[in-house]
């Protein structure tokens, strides 16, 4: 029993992935086998890896003691900044990375701002949520930008890699950033910087860690795979919308939150954040499936938000009483 | 008298109005177990605080080894061979013990620009060796600091310190909230420095178990050093007068 809490204890993401089996096999007996379906698998293979990719960087800048709000208009404010320099001529390669250059400054200014005057993230990513919002329409110039389809390489991204047509590029693309940003966090020196960063600021900096540096990297990383993720969406629907990602910020972190990651930053995997991504995407889907009507959605998401982190501060607390013994 | 290993001119602070220190000059010389006491607010944590490079002094020179240094961060202080271990401040609970003993200066495997890959290998083996050379025996060093026994994570901040080759160790209040068994054997370590040559400062409210490990002891009063005799020639009722 002890072992069993300590594995839950030092593996958050293992309940929620428990859940996730369940909640899958559920959701195929009530829809009557159509959850499970190719075509279904495919809507959701879609949706997922651009909501996905937002969770990863909002659970890495978590566990790194911050938060961003912002990600959900950052979402729509860099394929609309990009489609619009395509329209004006600028070669789509260049557009891209300038719509992420676009990102990571406001990344920058949400850290730089956040550690320079000493406020809560909190803060100041709701003012930039507002602010890149308010952008993304201004830039649009109240025209959505129309790019012919084919006119832009943008099977890269969204194109179906299998014969099938299950299976898209972004699906490579998320699980190839999500590899990355795993092993930045698991297996690098940055990524001990971060946990320390989140888990003991104190001690972060009486060892002489650059804590502001750290964050100030997380808030740019966080920015830059949420306006990533935001391309690929509008690259796939081939429209450009600037209410784009509206709403996307709270499920971030409800992802992040689901998938063992503490408020309170240091705790927390990529792979919880993945997990937790991938339950609300399969909630969302399998009620629509079963015939749940769907405005239980959101009321689904609050109550498993809540129920995952009084259980793992219940798990946290049960682990914290039981200490080391030493050999002598 | 051979030079000090750490000697501070007429080092000065303010913070905000109060003046934290006034004119403190000391010379620590290799090799001493010596006793800061004072009491609360007396700016005991200032000076250590600015020889770990948490502040910088508003005035006056620090000196370590007959050279005057510039301690801008806690980096620059630990280059110089200056460890500190804080009462709560150097162990992030929720981390290892392996991670949290290389915090900062992680061996890596393989790095560009000074980011790399951790070798976790190298982490495991040399925070186990280090626990033990200090006679401290916990079963594995992947367990959480958080589940340690404050005597328990103490030791493994004086085990990181001496890894990293210290000249000297300052101990701001390391016995603070323990009981009196952890005490004791926070005790033992200050003690074990002295035979490997290790310099300490050792800051403590409590006369007896400063009494008990140091060979000088430096009494601070209102940001000034009003005493600063060998311990053999003073008493604890002759220290809390002066305080
Ligand atoms: N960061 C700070 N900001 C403002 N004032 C401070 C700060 N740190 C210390 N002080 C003030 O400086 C003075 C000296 O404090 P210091 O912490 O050095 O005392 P101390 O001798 O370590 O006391 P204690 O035994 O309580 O730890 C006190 O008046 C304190 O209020
Ligand atoms: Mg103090």
């Amino acid at each position: 029993m002890k072992r069993l809490f300590k594995l839950a204890l030092q593996k958050p993401e293992l309940a929620s992935t428990l859940l996730l089996v369940l909640l899958i096999l559920m959701f195929q007996i009530l829809s009557g086998a159509v959850f499970l379906s190719i075509d279904n698998v495919r809507g959701v293979l879609g949706l997922l890896p651009e909501t996905a990719l937002v969770a990863v960087g909002v659970t890495l800048l978590m566990i790194c003691g911050e938060f961003d709000l912002s990600v959900g208009s950052v979402f729509a404010l860099m394929p609309m900044t990009m489609a619009v320099l395509v329209v004006a001529g600028v070669p789509f390669w260049l557009a891209v990375f300038l719509g992420l250059a676009l990102c990571a400054f406001i990344g920058f200014v949400n850290g730089w701002i956040t550690i320079k005057f000493d406020i809560p993230s909190f803060i100041t990513t709701l003012g930039m949520m507002f602010m890149a919002r308010s952008m993304t329409v201004v830039v649009s110039g109240g025209f959505p930008p129309r790019i012919k389809p084919g006119a832009v390489p943008s099977w890269i991204f969204t194109g179906f890699v299998d014969d099938g047509g299950l299976v898209r590029a972004s699906v490579l693309w998320f699980v190839g950033i999500a590899v990355l940003i795993s092993l930045l966090l698991a297996k690098t020196n940055f990524g001990n910087w971060v946990r320390a960063t989140g888990g003991f600021l104190p001690a972060a900096a009486a060892m002489g860690i650059p804590s502001g540096k750290v964050k100030i990297a997380c808030f740019m990383i966080c920015s830059v795979l949420a306006g990533f993720a935001g391309m690929i969406q509008s690259l796939r629907l081939n429209s450009f919308l600037p209410a784009l990602g509206e709403g996307m910020e709270l499920q971030a972190v409800a992802a992040a939150v689901i998938g063992g990651t503490s408020l309170m930053g240091g705790v927390g995997s990529i792979i919880g954040g993945l997990i937790g991504a991938t339950l609300i995407r399969v909630i969302d889907n399998g009620m629509v499936m079963s015939q749940i009507d769907s405005n239980w959605f959101k009321f689904a998401i609050g109550a498993l938000t809540i129920f995952a982190v009084v259980g793992n501060a219940w798990l946290r607390r049960r682990g914290r009483a039981m200490q080391v013994e030493t050999d002598k | 008298m051979s030079t000090p290993i750490i000697e501070t001119r007429n080092l000065h602070k303010w913070y905000s109005g109060v003046h934290a220190l006034k004119g403190v000059s000391l010379k620590i010389e290799k090799g001493q177990a010596l006793g800061l006491v004072g009491d609360n607010g007396a700016g005991k944590s200032t000076l250590i605080n600015i020889l770990s490079g948490l502040h910088r002094q508003d005035e006056g020179q620090i000196l370590l080894e007959g050279q005057e240094v510039d301690i801008r961060n806690p980096k620059d202080s630990m280059r110089l061979g200056i460890e500190t271990i804080y009462q709560y401040n150097s162990m992030v609970p929720l981390m290892t013990i392996s991670r949290n003993v290389f915090i900062g200066r992680e061996p890596l495997k393989w790095s560009i620009g000074g980011f790399g890959i951790l070798d976790e290998q190298k982490m495991r083996e040399e925070s186990v060796k280090a626990i033990a050379d200090v006679d401290l025996h916990l079963r594995s060093p992947d367990a959480l600091v958080g589940e340690l026994s404050g005597g328990q994570r103490q030791g493994v901040a004086i085990a990181r310190a001496m890894h990293f080759k210290s000249k000297v160790m300052i101990l701001d209040e390391p016995t603070n909230h323990l009981s009196v068994k952890e005490t004791a054997k926070v005790i033992g370590f200050v003690k074990g420095l002295k035979e490997q040559g290790v310099t300490s400062v050792f800051i403590s409210h409590n006369m007896h178990h400063v009494f008990a490990c140091c060979d000088r002891i430096v009494a601070m009063a209102l940001g000034q050093i009003v005493l600063d005799k060998p311990v053999s020639e003073t008493s604890i009722e002759e220290v809390s007068e002066k305080l």
